[in-house]
């Protein structure tokens, strides 16, 4: 699936929920099932500290696809990138470097990747597309 | 109800923001030890000040430019009246607590020697870490840190070992802004003169709860912000005894701080003035004095006896909560409460808050030692001011447990 086709099934999963409770409920059933990151990859040098929550990021390739495995300490924060792993992971660098973040808008988000938020998930996302970029400079 | 010879729904008038809704509910602020909200009678002042006599203080001959003067000279004299500082000059108007440090920590790289000690309490903000590092990086001193106890109170025996001849200065919040512990201030004043060594207390978290008094605490220097207490951001103050404030060299050179200036030589202004380089923040310091009025109207000792009714409300329905653990359980505490649930990270918690329109403040409070210390990674903080109330206490209880629900 596309990256785009993903944002889309996302954006409409969210729409059955009718108010901010339900899709936090979901967020978090979807942060404590998930298990995102090989403990051995939650080393220091794979954080990326927020003000708040720790945020943790591996990239591997895959022939030529990039995947993605992360966690975070904070049950909300690992909802949103079970989401985001969801959408960028197994994708094409090239693909990643180009896709945007808009559904995050769309799905009643925004506040979670606002710059001035301090959970770590803004440089979470700068860091899966400066690994896309890496990853494709290799490629190349 | 809570007792109390306050007419809280009268006082929350005063507040137009608590009027207002977040995120569809009504707003519950119990975030005041990172800021207090503005009363209307202050808010009127700032108005006020750009509507009628906007213009520079100390410089000009005209009618406005001496209007603002006198407004910003007479808001110093009434922090001056304020504190119960001896000297109008000994009240040096900074941008807030940690300019004033800084000041304070500059000034001290000529009076600190190699092998000299700085002594900080473990409980401190981050900004009163960083100075006295940079102070002991630039001049050889070394920076010792005085134990607190799982309660959150220092451990004195300890700071009374840690004091010698080398100590040359000793630092400590009067409150600690993370636990709310009110730290035995008097006796480290006491103690930290016998061996010759001044005394910095930051009383940002003191502020809009005791009103200190500066010559019977007989402190060294004392750091106010504004923005705490009622009043804007961006101001605040540094008071320092006369005999200090002249050893002290000038922090920032420019405008206002100057006697006489030629290529070859620059002589200085007198106190207050050779520490307010530059044009200040004229309207921040009028609105400054206009909000010690303010809580000067409503009394400290009723805003104090009352904080204390909604804290032990607060703290009982709290623990009532299966599995909250209260950080900072000092004997002497203002109305801070900092809380973690076993097995949840602040940062969801305060999320989820949010939603419900409560603003708490989530995470380590620019306090990481303390959180090392806990072993923790941070705490929600709920920090209640006078014009709180019980029911919003209630709300806040509420919606902890409904959080804890969703969340493990």
């Amino acid at each position: 699936m596309t990256i785009e086709s993903i944002q889309e099934e996302i954006v409409d999963e969210f729409s059955m929920f009718d108010d901010w409770m339900q899709r936090y409920e979901y967020m978090i059933e979807l942060g404590k099932s998930l298990p995102l990151i090989n403990n051995q990859y939650k080393t220091d040098d794979n954080i990326i500290k927020g003000c708040q929550s720790k945020v943790w990021v591996h990239a591997e390739l895959d022939t030529d696809k990039l995947v993605f495995t992360a966690d975070s300490d904070a049950i909300i924060t690992k909802g949103i990138i079970a989401i985001l792993i969801r959408v960028f992971s197994n994708q094409k660098p090239q693909d990643i470097i180009d896709a945007n973040t808009d559904f995050i808008d769309e799905i009643g988000l925004k506040e979670h990747l606002s710059p001035t938020r301090a959970n770590g998930l803004v440089s979470m996302v700068k860091q899966l597309k400066l690994y896309a970029i890496a990853y494709q400079t290799q490629l190349n | 109800m809570i007792q109390t010879a306050l007419d809280i729904e009268t006082i929350r008038k005063d507040f137009p923001i608590l009027k207002r809704e977040v995120n569809g509910k009504p707003l519950v602020y119990l975030d005041n030890a990172a800021t207090s909200q503005t009363p209307q009678q202050v808010i009127d002042v700032i108005v006020d000040y750009y509507q009628n006599y906007n213009a520079n203080i100390h410089r000009g001959v005209h009618s406005l430019s001496q209007e603002a003067t006198d407004a910003y000279e007479a808001a110093r004299i009434k922090i001056q009246k304020h504190y119960n500082i001896a000297k109008t000059h000994e009240v040096i108007l900074t941008s807030g607590t940690t300019h004033s440090i800084n000041l304070v920590a500059n000034g001290f790289t000529s009076f600190v020697k190699e092998g000299d000690e700085i002594l900080v309490s473990a409980m401190e903000h981050h900004s009163n870490i960083v100075p006295w590092q940079m102070l002991c990086e630039r001049t050889g001193g070394v920076l010792k840190v005085i134990p607190m106890n799982q309660k959150g109170e220092l451990v004195m025996e300890e700071f009374h070992a840690l004091l010698s001849d080398k100590t040359k200065l000793v630092f400590c919040n009067h409150i600690s802004n993370a636990l709310g512990t009110i730290n035995p201030i008097e006796e480290i004043i006491e103690a930290s003169h016998k061996v010759g060594a001044a005394v910095l207390v930051d009383g940002a978290q003191a502020a809009p709860h005791i009103k200190a008094d500066m010559q019977a605490l007989d402190v060294d220097f004392y750091t106010v912000s504004a923005h705490k207490v009622c009043g804007p951001t961006g101001v605040g103050m540094l008071y320092g005894k006369e005999k200090w404030l002249n050893k002290l060299p000038p922090y920032q050179g420019g405008g206002e701080m100057i006697a006489e200036v030629t290529f070859e030589k620059t002589t200085y202004a007198d106190l207050p003035h050779k520490f307010e380089a530059g044009t200040p923040n004229i309207c921040g310091g009028i609105a400054f004095g206009a909000a010690l009025d303010y809580m000067n109207s409503i009394g400290f000792e009723a805003i104090a006896q009352y904080e204390e009714e909604l804290l032990q409300y607060a703290t009982a329905q709290l623990l009532a909560i299966d599995g909250l653990k209260i950080y900072g359980t000092a004997k002497n505490k203002t109305s801070v409460i900092s809380f973690n649930i076993d097995g949840i990270h602040p940062y969801d918690i305060g999320t989820i808050l949010d939603k419900l329109g409560i603003a708490v403040r989530t995470g380590h409070h620019c306090a990481q030692p303390i959180m090392d210390f806990y072993q923790i990674p941070g705490t929600v903080r709920a920090s209640f001011s006078f014009y709180n109330t019980k029911e919003e206490v209630d709300v806040l209880v509420e919606g902890v447990k409904r959080a804890k629900n969703m969340l493990l």
